[in-house]
């Protein structure tokens, strides 16, 4: 198989996967979630293979450090739309390729979470087969259009998954989120479609739109209009509200996808459209970002302590951890911009975990108020040890994923020598304080103490539960204990950008 | 010959490692007695290991003071985290006189207490996973020891801090356990934080994490002329290296972030062991001796380290007097000798503007970290030995334990008089080495202080003596009690050194554990004060005496007069001087509710009651909201199908 040729695989097996179980009876659960784990299992497959591909052509090739030249590999352009020059124009760097592996990674192991869901099961895997689709695709155009319309396909089946699968305000936190994020891609498309006019090639290229200078009048208003856009998808601050009631609401796989891969695509598009094309208007506005920014991380971390119900804990972390990746790009140096590719990767995983394990926890307990837990140590060791490894590396232990991304950012932003940079930086490293302290009371809570009376019958994870569980807890530690390889991927593809946006 | 050992030295963190994921992932949980002795057999392996490492180092590490300076050699080194083209941080094994020594110490104490622990822990549910997070935690204080970097001496510093969280609280059902770990989690997180931006700070301006870049004299005066960008223009020197040294100030628990420390006891007996013994708590005094050649250039720093270690020493030691818990008594005086160590370290610096260093003052530091190490472990161990047969922490439920205690009773005795610092015990060489270099250096406010502990020291360590084992016995039940051979074995055997260790180590500690070259000239060997080792005697004999006066000769009414008489001052003082409350206060009243509670009001009410007010306001001011809820994003759904849809009809794609 050519390259683009698997690119397209990567995001036309999901629908393929969802076609295959369309004339499946609505009632055999069973079969659906096999077709839908063989598929997805069998993409990941692909994805390994691409990324052991991607690492061999970039050695031949090179990884365009040093040179300024972002060099895109299997890349490949059709025509599409000739009228207005819209083109199938796809392609990987190496932050395509790690955002596409970690969606493998974390679909697969959503789906074995949700082995337990029989209520319309048909449909449910469907959309959430359709979004994964529309998450590849992002990740792998270069065509803005193209690129936005993978965008909407993957944001719109939230609405649905969230509204008919949920629990709680469902109906409420679904609208809210949906919402919400559709008034951000409104932003997105007015400053896509301004790229487009302006640009003065009338092209949707993002790798010919980056050989345009585009004038500065123009990049002090499309700037805050596309990085807001995709900020609020990344949770910034103000724009993060629909966090906590979504998740909260959202059934387990849901969670782990949105959290894990849907919220990266904002720190992905601020980085690779706002930034990339617009470094001029990243110039001037970025004091106020950063500051938003830090405000996420600081915040999201102190509203995290008061919280009782584990999704919402977890999506005030989510808050702070996604503020950290854009607080890496804020810092507009290499190692904050590499620190924000590592930090998307990292969150995703470990937040994919946390969400995994708070729906087996749910699953028991039937409830998510930690104060009405404690104990689970004894009668479920295994998800408990889980649970408090997902907790460390929420809180950046060394040997977990988080740790790596963490300093990586800190690092980055100190090497900002601005005043406002430095004064931010501080309290980003102070916040992960106020980190330790929901993390470990959390934990503490759930895991040690006293058993109570009624969770004395309760079991510790199936086999199918600890799969996982398992996959994610590698790769959490995969990339703690050895991040080499991935660093030395993310140099390449970090180096033409930050070239582009420092040479301003 | 001793290049292949000194190449091999990794092995010394393999074999714990090798420990804990054997243990903790399988034979934990499917033959504990077999984890157990797993334990024990690579922990022999280890000090072998380590004994060979350190003989070895011999004529390559160890260096007598008249070739200049001790050397350090980098044995293993590989890239690990890349941050920018010329940051990258390592791992590798970084051997000099002050490693060398910590991992031999690491290693005896940790075979000791793993032996000790396969009879305290007997019959435990969680035996298996006992020894896995042991060896966990064995493997994290190696590597912080023998870190060639601060980035990874920062990784170690981390897993330290994890492993003894895990083992603190390793009695996970009771509720004061899991406080106690939470709290000396979080205390020594806060430290971090500050340390972090140390090394962050300290990494920018000097390029390097590497300590052979950092303890260079050059860096130093590189540091020194930077000046922040911001705030009174302080030095990065400074700035950067107080930075750090907090990170020592919390793991080594001075006053104030001192309170994590007696709540620790919470965990089982061999744990509180091997934390003050080993390099748990010892980690911050060997932060700042690892960090020596850069922080002598820095005059603040080294005079914070001498007064915070001065505090502390004298603040625990009055505390330790009144305490009723054994444990805690112990945990008070691990304090106070930490506050040696440390204004120790902080003498080095000759007072006066241009003093140089004085090299005896930092290897008294060192000398007292080992000595102490020993008789530390001893006396926890022999605690563990008294509590197993008492079932009880508190002095007002012993007495008269030496008939029925004898080997630990004995061994006890050695080791109060060790860290009391009478003539000839290991403590009163260390000890005295640490009185006559601050004197030498001429911090004669902090000699007194020192003297003035020394005493203290013989006070409430023989108070906890006599109250023990003396007098009549205060227990409600009498059933005969009787001592374990596998946990008198490791006592008795560390009754050893506690007695001989400073007297035959003393030369070696002076003439070859010496601070290496740092852009401070050194002020070369200074003159020795015989009057000193005569009053450090006499202080520490009249605290012995007032002890017995007090507490020896089994009657209590005395001490009851003085606590009556004493009254508030009394009071304040077995309160811990109110630290703990006011911390309460600080985390409850200030950060919960101060802070995060306002701020999830103001999240949900205003922030989202913005975002609400929004979607309101369209409602009330077009129909675009009232068609949302009536299903506009199906419309909008189906559009945006129908636009694919359109798209692929008349676009030109092949498919």
């Amino acid at each position: 198989m050519n390259g683009p040729t698997l690119l397209t695989a990567i995001w036309l097996i999901p629908f393929l996967t969802v076609l295959a179980s369309l004339p499946v009876d609505r009632h055999n659960h069973g079969l659906i979630k096999k077709i839908s784990l063989l598929g997805n299992t069998v993409n990941l497959g692909l994805i390994i293979w691409l990324t052991v591909r991607f690492i061999e052509s970039a050695g031949s090739i090179g990884t365009g450090a040093g040179t300024g030249a972002t060099v895109l590999h299997f890349a490949m352009k059709l025509p599409w739309f000739e009228l207005l020059n819209i083109e199938y124009n796809i392609g990987v760097d190496a932050i395509s390729v790690l955002m596409i592996l970690l969606t493998g990674t974390v679909i697969v192991t959503g789906i074995l979470a949700s082995w337990q869901v029989t209520d319309q099961a048909k449909e449910f895997f469907a959309l959430l087969n359709t979004l994964v689709a529309g998450v590849y695709g992002v990740f792998i155009s270069f065509d803005l259009f193209t690129f936005f319309l993978f965008y909407e396909i993957a944001v719109l089946p939230m609405y649905l998954l969230i509204g008919l699968w949920g629990t709680g305000r469902k109906e409420y936190a679904a609208m809210k989120l949906t919402l919400m994020l559709v008034a951000g891609s409104a932003f997105i498309l007015a400053g896509i479609l301004g790229l487009y006019f302006e640009s003065g090639i009338a092209s949707f290229d993002l790798m010919k739109l980056a050989q345009v200078n585009f004038a500065p009048s123009f990049q002090l208003w499309a700037f805050p209009l596309i990085f807001a856009g995709f900020g609020v998808l990344g949770a910034l601050f103000p724009f993060h509200t629909w966090s906590p009631d979504g998740h909260a609401s959202a059934p387990t796989a849901v969670s782990m996808l949105h959290a894990g891969v849907l919220m990266k695509l904002g720190g992905y598009g601020c980085l690779r459209v706002a930034m990339y094309l617009l470094p001029q208007g990243a110039e001037i506005w970025m004091p106020l970002f950063l500051v938003l920014v830090t405000i996420n991380v600081v915040y999201g971390a102190f509203g995290a302590i008061r919280q009782t119900d584990l999704k919402y804990i977890t999506a005030y972390s989510s808050v702070s951890h996604c503020g950290l990746v854009l607080f890496g790009l804020t810092a507009m140096t290499y190692a904050g911009m590499k620190g924000a590719v590592l930090q998307m990767l990292s969150h995703g995983l470990m937040t994919a975990l946390f969400f995994c394990l708070i729906g087996m926890i749910y699953g028991r307990t039937h409830t998510r108020e930690i104060e009405k837990m404690g104990g689970l140590m004894r009668v479920m060791p295994f998800l408990s040890v889980a649970f408090v490894i997902a907790g460390l590396a929420g809180l950046g232990l060394p040997s977990l994923s988080g740790f790596v991304a963490e300093a990586t950012v800190f690092i980055g932003a100190f090497a900002n020598p601005a005043p406002l940079n430095r004064v931010c930086t501080v309290l980003a490293v102070l916040s992960i304080v106020v980190t330790a302290v929901y993390v470990l009371r959390t934990a503490n809570t759930v895991v040690n103490g006293p058993l109570r009376e009624q969770f004395k019958h309760l079991t510790d994870a199936s086999f199918m539960e600890k799969l996982p569980v398992v996959i994610l807890l590698f790769t959490l530690f995969g990339m703690g204990l050895l991040p080499g390889w991935i660093i030395n991927l993310v140099n390449g593809a970090i180096d033409p950008i930050f070239h582009k946006v420092v040479q301003q | 010959m001793a290049e292949i050992f000194l190449a091999h030295s990794y092995l010394v963190l393999l074999l714990p490692l090798t420990s804990f994921v054997v243990i903790g992932l399988w034979l934990g949980r499917s033959n504990p007695s077999a984890a157990a002795w797993l334990a024990v057999a690579l922990a022999a392996v280890n000090l072998a290991v380590a004994l060979t490492v350190a003989l070895a180092s011999f004529g390559h590490v160890f260096e007598p003071l008249a070739t200049g300076g001790a050397s350090a050699l980098v044995a293993l080194n590989v890239e690990w985290l890349n941050f920018t083209p010329s940051l990258t941080a390592r791992l590798g094994i970084y051997l000099d006189p002050i490693s060398v020594v910590m991992m031999v110490v690491v290693t005896t104490i940790a075979l000791l207490v793993t032996f000790y622990s396969m009879g305290y822990m007997k019959g435990d549910e969680g035996y298996g996973r006992f020894f896995a997070l042991l060896s966990l935690f064995v493997f994290s204080m190696l590597g912080l020891i023998l870190s060639s970097n601060i980035f990874q001496m920062f990784v170690f510093w981390e897993l330290v801090g994890v492993s003894s969280y895990s083992l603190i609280g390793f009695w996970y059902q009771k509720p004061s356990a899991v406080a106690a770990s939470k709290k000396a989690f979080i205390v020594t997180r806060f430290a971090d934080a500050f340390f972090l931006l140390g090394i962050i700070m300290a990494s920018y301006y000097a390029g390097s994490f590497d300590f052979t870049v950092l303890n260079d004299p050059a860096t130093a005066k590189v540091l020194a002329q930077q000046t922040l960008p911001w705030g009174p223009g302080l030095p990065v020197l400074t700035v950067a290296t107080l930075l750090i040294f907090v990170g020592g100030w919390g793991k080594s628990a001075m006053f104030p972030l001192h309170v994590w420390l007696p709540d620790a006891m919470e965990g089982p007996t061999p744990v509180s062991s091997i934390i003050h013994s080993a390099t748990m708590v010892v980690a911050g005094v060997f932060l700042t001796a690892r960090m020596f050649p850069l922080f002598a250039a820095a005059d603040l720093t080294m005079e914070v380290v001498r007064v915070v270690g001065a505090f502390t020493a004298l603040f625990a030691a009055v505390i330790a007097i009144t305490q009723f818990d054994i444990k805690r008594i112990l945990a008070f005086s691990t304090l106070s000798q930490l506050g040696y160590m440390m204004f120790s370290l902080g003498a080095a610096k000759i007072s006066g503007g241009d003093g140089g260093i004085n090299s005896l003052a930092y290897s008294a530091s060192i000398f007292h970290i080992f000595t102490h190490a020993f008789f530390k472990c001893l006396l926890f161990l022999g605690a563990g030995v008294v509590i197993h047969a008492v079932h009880n922490n508190d002095l007002a439920h012993m007495g008269g334990l030496r008939k029925q205690l004898p080997k630990t009773y004995w061994s006890m005795l050695i080791a109060c008089l060790a860290i009391s610092g009478v003539y000839p015990f290991a403590g009163f060489w260390s000890k005295d080495a640490i009185l006559l270099g601050a004197w030498q250096s001429g911090h004669y406010l902090t000699f007194g202080v020192g003297l003035l502990v020394g005493g203290l020291t013989a006070l409430y360590m023989f108070r906890f003596f006599f109250l023990i084992f003396h007098g009549e016995s205060r227990q409600e039940t009498h059933a005969p009690l009787h001592e374990d051979p596998v946990m008198t074995l490791p006592i008795m055997i560390l009754a050893v050194p506690s007695a001989l260790a400073g007297i035959m180590a003393e030369h070696f500690f002076v003439t070859h554990v010496i601070p290496p070259l740092s852009s401070v000239p050194s002020a070369g060997i200074l003159p020795h004060a015989d009057w000193l080792p005569v009053a450090a005697s006499f202080a520490g004999l009249a605290g012995l005496l007032l002890a017995w006066f007090l507490y020896g000769r089994g009657s209590r009414a005395l001490v009851a007069v003085s606590q009556e008489r004493m009254g508030f001052l009394y009071t304040l003082v077995s309160n811990k001087f109110y630290i703990d409350e006011a911390y309460l206060f600080i985390t409850r009243r200030l950060i919960f509710d101060g802070v995060a509670a306002p701020i999830k009001w103001f999240d949900r009410r205003v922030v989202d009651g913005a975002m609400d007010a929004v979607g309101w306001l369209l409602q009330r001011g077009g129909n675009g909201v009232r068609l949302a809820q009536n299903g506009l994003l199906t419309l909008y759904l189906g559009m945006s199908i129908l636009g694919i849809v359109l798209l692929f009809l008349f676009g030109n794609l092949p498919f």
